[in-house]
């Protein structure tokens, strides 16, 4: 799978925090890609592709968020496989993975960044 | 070259005629033969055991074996309407009835059987018959017009179907059975008096020990006199067994058995070698087998033997599992104990209506045979263990009896499971047996059973508790590893404290931030006891994907959107108003098994503007997304239906509006039939309500889903306030102490006492519950509001119904249809779609 990168740009805004509700996920649009951004309960936002690879459809932002352990991950809303909000990794299926991005949060603003190296 | 073709001829086109012709073109007969088929009836072959059927279905067509009316194989000849009159032996010719006369190599005699009509005077007059044709059924039916009660010579088998038919003929109906109970061939005495009390819940009255002893009238009947008096009747079927048609045979000197039928060796040949019979016309080593199934592997011996192969017929499994006017009955093997020092061991509900029987070997360790009536459930389970002549079974577990006691005490299906040896197959869709699961639970490893449809999953789950506790190993029962309790005890947490956030919940009594497990169902909770906003602040996080959008999620991340329609009736502005919204959006409809319609692949954006739409026309939100009552299905009722005896559409459509909306630890359905003929299935549905003359009775636990349960009687003959007051309190003593999607059905199984406890508890009020569970459905009535209505007035809780929170007009990519059957289909994407380098904002 290539690498999405797009634009030239190295970190895009896609909304301000306060529009992101906590423990639950939003879609943006970066770099022509469906990106699940997510809001942890501790402010911590996290970005991963969209595409649920076992459910072959782009959901994943819908998901349930919770723990497994001190693991952050989402549940995706098809078949309930969980993926690993810092790295993509899925936590059912160590084979598998989603892509996960760079975050930052500044002045209250979420800004996406470039496709972070392959976990698995 | 002697390679000419052979002919075998085929007399009578029954089941077993036809299965025969079928086994003859599958298996490459017709390559050296051509086959003529002789049929008397006017049609092909059809489905006699599902005769009494012909009445709900549209055309004699639907049962039909051969709707083509001809074989692919254009070497297959068939004549309909047309019988053999005359057998040559010597030359090895038949003669039809139409003169036509034609040369056989091999025959086989499938004329099945006739209904025996005892000589019982004025057993020949107008309104009497016999239940054997699609024409019989015809000229009942015909009769039934003009009459009001029917009497059943025969309570067998086929007799308590010919009662069923004339029920669905809406006649008052009697079965009269010479023996001293029924199904005497295949039950003992209390398992025929357990069939008579269900039998008579349906308005039969059942005669048994009565001996008719003459048919009343002048020409046209108007009663029966048997020892005990009189019945009044304008149709009388005779069901008093068959006898095998035979009368071929004996006129060209082919071997009879001495109780009729045709006598047959191994190969199923006659006395004549090019000569064969099968099905109810013959009698293999003397003995006349009146089930299909032995007749189909008689049919294919016979091909196997013209093919030159080595079939033979050495007896049949007389075991049989039906469903008589909506009772399971099951009787296999050694039913009657006649194996010498067999033991039975028997398990009895009387006001459950449940009869179960094991018939076990002197020593216990093998089943021989067995009786089941009410619950035929464990027919599965115990039918593979049964050992026969050649056939040492499965060994039985050590205590055999948990096979049959219900889950209540202690055992049921899943304990039966338990009590299994390792060589049964727990996991069919990948033939996983419970030994692979024990070894893989001991090696801490894993086995694909469960992993496919997920059916054996409760199976599996007792199995492996089982084996922890027997190591002394404590099985955790909570919901998740955020939370070491079970539903009913977080339930009752969250009412005693009164908590409204999950936050709370489990900084108090759990840990980690929760997961897919727990905050669904804490959010069902905190609905069933507050009736929120599924999309309040507090709770809207921990919904899944379906409550979080109101819609139901699809394949390709699209969502179906299903308006209520309660009881299934509908307007027709109300149906324009659901075909043009379709149309503008460009959905995909379909009706539904709960009678509503379906709109399919809306995006998530799109949702609002469709249920603008729709709320606008007055429909609301049909909870298809939620754990919730969906639907109360509903027959035509009273108002329209000849049979109807009450108004199952206004009671299905007050239920409907009375739970909507209720959360509950699964989804709900709930059914209203009109009348006993069961035309809205309630008896399939987690509340089932059956109009009688009285007033209404009420079934509990059925279910569709993976483990299908029949919904068994709560109370009969109720008034719609008492009906509904025990309604209120079943569901709620349900929703407080179900676990976590958990059906009604296990549910109740899983109580101490099962349905008895239940019945305890909603009917009796025996722990003062009633007046609070009542109280508690009052709340959730008088809180209803329309989900959809207050989302489209919410502008915070539409805000989350957009594609992408930086490009809310940009559809996904991802998402792509195609066409089929003139409407769209989803398309999945195996890879993420990119949009172009440049976003086309405000593109549609």
């Amino acid at each position: 799978m290539s690498t999405p990168r797009g634009g030239t740009e190295e970190w895009q805004p896609v909304c301000r925090i306060v529009e992101l509700e906590v423990e639950r996920g939003a879609t943006a649009l970066v770099h022509g890609q469906a990106v699940a951004i997510f809001r942890t309960h501790d402010d911590t936002v996290y970005a991963l592709g969209n595409h649920d690879p076992f459910a072959k459809a782009s959901v994943l932002a819908r998901g349930i968020v919770g723990t497994r352990g001190d693991v952050p991950f989402v549940a995706s809303p098809m078949h309930k496989h969980a993926f690993d909000l810092r790295t993509g990794r899925c936590l059912d299926d160590q084979h598998v993975s989603v892509p996960a991005y760079d975050v930052r949060v500044v002045e209250g603003v979420v800004l996406v960044g470039h496709r972070k190296p392959d976990a698995a | 070259m002697t390679h000419l073709r052979k002919t075998l001829v085929v007399v009578g086109h029954g089941m077993v005629g036809h299965r025969l012709v079928q086994a003859a073109v599958e298996r490459g007969l017709t390559e050296t033969y051509d086959v003529v088929v002789v049929g008397e009836e006017p049609r092909p072959a059809y489905d006699r055991v599902a005769l009494t059927s012909f009445f709900s279905v549209e055309s004699a067509d639907e049962l039909s074996l051969l709707p083509e009316g001809r074989y692919d194989d254009p070497r297959v000849r068939l004549v309909l309407g047309t019988s053999v009159t005359g057998l040559d032996r010597e030359t090895r010719k038949v003669v039809l009835s139409d003169g036509e006369v034609i040369g056989y190599d091999a025959l086989v005699l499938a004329t099945g059987a006739a209904p025996f009509v005892p000589p019982i005077e004025g057993r020949d007059q107008d309104g009497c018959f016999v239940y054997r044709t699609i024409e019989d059924l015809e000229a009942i039916r015909e009769a039934s017009a003009t009459a009001t009660r029917g009497v059943v010579i025969g309570g067998g088998l086929l007799g308590l179907e010919a009662a069923n038919a004339l029920v669905q003929l809406g006649l008052e109906t009697h079965v009269v059975e010479m023996a001293p109970r029924l199904m005497p061939v295949q039950l003992d005495q209390a398992a025929g008096s357990t069939l008579v009390r269900h039998i008579e819940k349906l308005g039969v009255t059942v005669h048994t020990g009565a001996a008719t002893t003459g048919i009343l009238g002048d020409g046209r009947v108007t009663g029966l006199e048997t020892a005990d008096g009189t019945i009044e009747a304008e149709i009388v079927v005779f069901s008093a067994g068959i006898r095998p048609r035979d009368q071929l045979a004996r006129d060209c000197g082919l071997d009879v058995a001495e109780r009729g039928g045709v006598l047959v060796d191994e190969q199923c040949r006659t006395s004549d070698e090019h000569v064969f019979a099968v099905g109810e016309c013959a009698a293999p080593g003397g003995t006349m087998y009146g089930l299909v199934a032995p007749g189909y592997a008689m049919a294919e011996v016979v091909v196997d033997v013209l093919l030159a192969g080595p079939g033979t017929f050495t007896g049949a499994d007389m075991s049989t599992k039906l469903k008589l006017l909506g009772v399971d009955v099951a009787s296999f093997g050694d039913a009657f104990a006649a194996t010498e020092g067999s033991l039975e061991l028997v398990f009895a509900d009387a006001v459950a209506g449940i009869y179960k029987k094991l018939v076990v070997s002197e020593d216990g360790t093998r089943l021989l045979g067995g009786i089941l009536v009410g619950d035929a459930s464990a027919y599965g389970i115990l039918r593979p263990m049964v050992a026969t002549g050649t056939n040492p079974g499965i060994a039985l577990p050590a205590n055999p009896e948990d096979l049959i006691l219900p889950a209540s005490r202690g055992a049921g299906t899943t304990a039966g499971v338990v009590g299994m040896p390792d060589e049964a197959v727990v996991c069919s869709c990948n033939n996983v047996c419970k030994g692979d699961v024990l070894a893989a639970a001991a090696d801490d490893a894993t086995t694909r059973a469960g992993s496919t449809c997920g059916s054996c999953k409760p199976m599996v789950k007792a199995l492996i508790e089982d084996f922890y506790a027997a190591q002394g190993r404590v099985v955790d029962k909570g919901l998740c590893e955020h939370f070491s309790l079970t539903r009913q005890e977080l339930f009752d947490l969250v009412a005693v404290h009164g908590y409204r956030r999950f936050d709370d919940i489990v900084e108090a009594h759990g840990k980690g931030r929760g997961c897919d497990v727990c905050k669904p169902a804490i959010a069902s909770i905190l609905a069933s006891q507050f009736n929120g906003h599924v999309l309040d602040h507090e709770t809207t996080a921990l919904q899944d994907t379906n409550d979080a959008f109101l819609a139901n999620i699809q394949r390709n991340g699209t969502y179906s959107v299903v308006p209520r329609i309660p009881g299934g009736e509908i307007t027709p502005e109300k149906l324009i108003v659901i075909g043009e919204v379709a149309r503008d959006f460009g959905l995909y409809t379909k009706i539904t098994g709960g009678q509503r319609i379906d709109l399919f692949g809306a995006r998530m954006e799109e949702l609002p503007a469709i249920w603008q739409r729709l709320v606008d026309a007055g429909f609301e939100s049909g909870h298809a997304y939620g754990k919730a009552l969906r639907t109360v299905k509903s027959c035509v009722g009273s108002t329209w239906c000849r049979y109807g005896v009450q108004d199952s559409v206004g009671l299905a459509i007050a239920l409907e509006l009375r739970y909507r909306g209720l959360r509950s630890p699964h989804k709900l359905k709930g059914g209203v039939s009109g009348c006993a003929r069961e035309c809205a299935e309630a008896r399939g549905k987690d509340f089932g309500v059956i109009a009688t003359e009285k007033g209404w009775n009420l079934y509990v636990g059925g279910n569709g889903g993976a483990t299908p349960a029949h919904a068994r009687l709560l109370a009969g003959d109720l008034d719609t306030e008492t009906l509904l007051r025990y309604l209120d309190r079943f569901l709620m003593y349900y929703i407080r102490t179900a676990d976590r999607l958990q059906r009604t059905a296990p549910w109740i199984d899983s109580l101490e006492g099962g349905l008895d406890r239940v019945r305890e508890v909603v009917v009796e009020d025996s722990l003062g519950l009633g007046a609070e569970l009542e109280d508690a459905m009052a709340r959730h009535v008088g809180s209803y509001f329309d989900e959809w209505k207050a989302t489209l007035e919410d502008p915070e809780k539409i805000a989350r119904f957009v594609s992408f929170v930086n490009a809310p007009g940009v559809p996904d990519p991802n998402i792509t249809f195609s066409t089929e059957r003139g409407q769209i289909k989803p398309e999945t994407s195996a890879e993420p779609v990119v949009l172009g380098p440049t976003i086309p904002v405000g593109a549609p």
